[in-house]
């Protein structure tokens, strides 16, 4: 019956747009384009305005606005809360992403190496081995300038204090 | 005729306040049919040209609430402010029509395409001032919509 109504206030136009025939949804919905039922109230508002607007109080004005209009500029372009639950969201998963990478490093090696992520380390990481990086960095003069080598004393042996 | 020229001579709305003046006169098609430094060919409508048109527009007699909804998306549809004898004449239409929210829409309207520039609502309403009396028609302001 409602169909019918809208048919008959705005014709096949608006209906055709739609997904459904019947103009309950859509890209254009009937009540987004005809007057809503109005209320007898509502109606004998109309038939004022129909006279001189002075005549009408704020708020019968505000009635006549509300009719036409769903939603003030204001409120239509009003923010919403919502970026503070994505910025929290965002915040809880890479915390939860902290957890994990934690969780891997503790057992990184387990003495099974069921829960092993990640793999034995190379041997160049080897205590010996380094020192002979070490030792070959500064003879090579790696950094003579401002890095590496530059902190080294070479007739004292030692490192520069 | 069709708007050619880019959109930022298209500021027909002429601010009183000294700062925004010089925005306005450094355009090289202010009021030059003819002038050499537009972007295509054909006449470029002056800014008389353009607010004659749309005076025009709402002032026929019988202007339908389609007409009046059409010509206003349409014109706030544009990259600019409109002059206040063409919202001048468009709440003469509403008036025609007994549709007082879209009166109050319009300003609305005009009030968020002014966007940043906060004197130019001000200097609209201080000149529809006498069709806001004259005809009854309240802002936003003194209804409290324009607050939430």
């Amino acid at each position: 019956m409602l169909a019918t109504r809208a048919l008959s206030l705005i014709g096949k136009r608006a209906i055709s747009t739609s997904v459904c025939v019947r103009g309950g949804h859509g890209v254009a919905k009937v009540e987004d384009y005809a007057l809503p039922n109005l209320s007898a109230e509502q109606k004998s508002l109309k038939e004022k305005e129909k006279g001189s607007w002075v005549a009408l109080s704020n708020e019968e004005k505000i009635a006549l606005y509300r009719i036409s209009f769903k939603q003030s500029f204001a409120e239509m372009n009003q923010g919403s809360g919502e970026w503070k639950s994505v910025v929290g969201g965002v915040f809880f998963f890479i915390g939860f992403t902290g957890l994990v990478v934690l969780w891997q490093r503790k057992y990184e090696c387990s003495i099974e190496h069921i829960f092993c992520v990640y793999g034995p380390v190379p041997h160049t990481f080897e205590g010996d081995y380094k020192e002979k990086e070490l030792q070959r960095m500064l003879d090579m003069r790696m950094g003579p300038v401002q890095g590496f080598s530059a902190h080294w004393d070479y007739e004292n042996k030692q490192w520069k204090k | 005729v069709s708007i050619q020229c880019g959109n930022m001579f298209r500021a027909v709305f002429r601010l009183s306040a000294t700062g925004a003046r010089s925005l306005t006169r450094s355009r090289p098609c202010y009021s030059a049919p003819l002038a050499s430094r537009c972007y295509s060919h054909g006449k470029v409508e002056t800014d008389e040209e353009f607010d004659s048109r749309w005076v025009t527009y709402f002032s026929k007699p019988d202007l339908d609430a389609w007409e009046l909804r059409k010509g206003m998306n349409t014109l706030i549809g544009y990259d600019l402010v409109p002059e206040p004898k063409i919202l001048d004449s468009a709440l003469r239409a509403c008036r025609r029509l007994n549709d007082l929210a879209s009166a109050i829409r319009i300003l609305e309207a005009v009030k968020d395409k002014a966007g940043p520039h906060k004197d130019i609502y001000p200097y609209l309403i201080q000149e529809l001032k006498p069709t806001l009396t004259e005809l009854g028609i309240s802002t936003p302001e003194e209804l409290g919509i324009d607050k939430l």
